[in-house]
């Protein structure tokens, strides 16, 4: 999907010589990522694996590499700067992997960032299998297809792309957006961008309890989406009402966020449920036509 | 709970009602006493609908006062939203106020917007959440504009567009404007008065207050640490933390089949199985990314440390967690002495599968393929 990342995308790391930076980025290099270089305040003028260029400041690794994509492995406190610094050297796209930061820094940096898309926080990144991982997801789940997958969580995702694979039902891009309850991209962003991509032929939307944005997406999906299959799924169904688990926007409150409301809006718009992950594969060759 | 808020709120400019803070109910009857006059006397409770549990008293005499605090200290305030009660361990002793008119003002953080939304209904002191669902044009809500923030101008239009009564409006901007300023100072989820009292004689106070602070955000803010209590949601937190688990990665539920998984979505997907197959988590509980064999054990350890666990299942997809620390952990765990030894089905999946797979196979464990495949054996070893 060459609208978020692709073969050629130039990618550096933010925090690349900490311990999450490092470990994720061999990953990632391993993966074929293309990452031109990273960013450590203090380490600039070293290289971490050998060859990669460490840099003091955002700016100084866009201007030495023409990066145009960041991937951000920095502490909650520090997070909300790190993707300031990178709006402000003009990267295009940033993933930001970090979970625990402040609701109220996300609305500062969502209201004053528009131009730069960000993935995430607390997300597991995104994948174009076969072209390239910005991220921490496991690259060996995934495979080549034309399934859109685009998701709130990171392990269930696995799970779900998992049995997508086995089922030979491959994935154009598979987008993490986050456990987050104020995220930079949502599923109806995702869902568009899918929607004008002629490698994508079909869409699931892995959802779990707490806020609206499937309730949004079932709304696109109704008014823009008539010719590309959709499937849902809601994590969380069998939550009870007030408790977060786990992700800071898996929580419901009152009445927005509950389960009942998802299905309904998925419903109206004819989308399909899976009931559990493991019907997903079945459900998305049915509504291909093709046999899983 | 509500004499925090309300400490809140008087340091941001709103008013509220003339109030003493006590555990004790001597020191009650002594306030009555050296301040006379009709006083209310609300339970600390963190729980909604304490009035109707009878969680509100009022008294007019030193010696009443102390005999209902008696009363009420120590209760345990019971309803339906929370069948096991909550034990009231403070009061707060308010100025009875006469009221001629009942408001809400809420700020909240609007997910699908990205911006504070500002909530204001004329239908005060009932749950706003019922006046949503039978009458929601009776809720004005004005999205924050975050280069502007707040203006008077935005108090005005809610109150207007909400057909507050006239002796409202002239302090009704700096009612917004101060919780405005406490929801940004705080970081706040939520900053809500219900209901915000009209007066007999002109005052506009802030009878109930209620401010939900951002878990995430609490490290900004050190000096609220020494409010953090003894709720049930709260020993979650502090058992989580103990072992080394985020602060939201583990809580009690209500049924009894343990579980373990790495990932909060893949927790809730296991919560999730578990009902498809007739059965009820005990717990949810999520070792996070990259666990350690030391965690998981201590994971182990903690979910069967609850007597209502009848079987255990842990369920690992592992992309940056690898199996083979996971199967070490488990095994560790079973081998502690004072571990309560319950039912355990085991699915092991991902990185260092295959290692991970050989440390179970030698312990004698042979773990399932699939989640749904572990999630129906967990309830069977339950029910047996």
């Amino acid at each position: 999907m060459a609208v978020f990342l692709d073969k050629n995308s130039k990618v550096i790391v933010q925090g690349i010589t900490g311990r999450e930076g490092l470990f994720h980025t061999q990953r990632m290099l391993a993966y074929g990522t293309q990452i031109v270089g990273g960013v450590t305040p203090g380490k600039g003028g070293t290289n971490v694996e050998e060859r990669l260029p460490v840099f003091n400041t955002v700016k100084d690794a866009v201007d030495a590499t023409g990066a145009t994509h960041t991937i951000v492995f920095v502490p909650p406190p520090f997070a909300a700067d790190a993707l300031y610094e990178a709006y402000d050297a003009g990267i295009g796209l940033a993933v930001c992997i970090t979970e625990g930061i402040p609701a109220h820094d996300m609305l500062k940096v969502v209201a004053t960032t528009h131009g730069m898309r960000i993935i995430g926080p607390n997300c597991p990144g995104l994948v174009s299998p076969g072209k390239a991982l910005m991220g921490i997801m496991p690259g060996h789940v995934f495979k080549e297809g034309r399934v859109g997958v685009i998701s709130r969580s990171g392990t269930l995702t696995y799970e779900i792309v998992d049995g997508l694979t086995k089922a030979g039902l491959g994935q154009s891009t598979c987008v993490g957006i986050g456990g987050d309850p104020i995220i930079g991209t949502t599923f109806v962003d995702c869902l568009k961008a899918f929607a004008s991509d002629p490698e994508t032929d079909a869409i699931v939307v892995c959802g779990e309890i707490g806020g609206s944005d499937e309730e949004d997406a079932a709304a696109f999906i109704a008014a823009h989406l008539p010719d590309k299959p959709c499937v849902a799924f809601i994590g969380g169904r069998s939550a009870p009402k007030g408790k977060r688990l786990g992700h800071a926007g898996a929580i419901i409150s009152g009445n927005v966020g509950t389960p009942e409301s998802k299905l309904a809006a998925f419903a109206a718009a004819g989308v399909p449920v899976a009931d559990r992950p493991s019907d997903i594969p079945r459900l998305v060759a049915e509504r291909l036509g093709v046999v899983a | 709970m509500e004499y925090q808020g309300k400490e809140l709120f008087r340091a941001a400019g709103i008013a509220v009602p003339r109030g003493h803070f006590s555990r004790d109910a001597r020191d009650v009857g002594e306030f009555v006493a050296a301040n006379p006059g009709s006083w209310v006397l609300k339970s600390q409770v963190l729980m909604g609908g304490r009035g109707k549990a009878g969680g509100i008293k009022f008294a007019d005499t030193p010696e009443q006062a102390r005999e209902l605090a008696s009363e009420l200290l120590g209760k345990v305030l019971k309803n339906v939203q929370n069948p096991d009660g909550e034990t009231v361990s403070a009061l707060l002793v308010e100025e009875k106020v006469a009221i001629a008119s009942e408001a809400y003002v809420s700020i909240t953080i609007d997910r699908s917007t990205k911006k504070p939304a500002v909530l204001v209904t004329s239908q005060g002191g009932m749950d706003v959440e019922e006046v949503a669902a039978n009458d929601p044009d009776a809720i004005s809500t004005y999205w924050i504009d975050p280069a502007i923030g707040f203006s008077p101008f935005v108090a005005r239009r809610l109150a207007f567009a909400a057909k507050l009564p006239a002796g409202y409006h002239k302090q009704f901007p700096a009612v917004v404007g101060g919780l405005y300023k406490l929801f940004m100072e705080y970081g706040a989820n939520l900053v809500e008065i219900n209901p915000l009292v009209l007066t007999d004689d002109g005052r506009v106070i802030a009878s109930d207050a209620k401010v939900e602070l951002d878990d995430n955000g609490l490290y900004k803010h050190p000096e609220l640490a020494a409010w953090r209590n003894e709720s049930p949601a709260d020993e979650d937190q502090a058992a989580a933390v103990a072992i080394g688990l985020g602060m939201s990665n583990y809580a009690k539920l209500d049924g009894d089949i343990g579980v373990i998984a790495n990932g909060a979505g893949l927790g809730m997907g296991t919560m999730d199985a578990i009902r498809n197959a007739g059965g009820a988590a005990a717990n949810f509980l999520d070792i996070g990314g990259g666990a350690q064999a030391e965690l998981v054990k201590k994971s182990y350890q903690l979910v069967v440390s609850d007597p209502k666990v009848r079987a255990l299942f842990i369920n690992i997809f592992g992309g940056i967690t690898r199996g083979d620390q996971v199967a070490r952990g488990i095994v560790q765990a079973l081998a502690g002495d004072d571990l309560r030894k319950v039912p355990l089905v085991v699915r092991l999946t991902g990185t260092n599968e295959k290692e991970g797979r050989a440390i179970l196979a030698e312990a004698g464990m042979n773990p399932v393929e699939t989640m749904d495949e572990g999630a129906r054996i967990a309830v069977d070893l339950a029910r047996a």
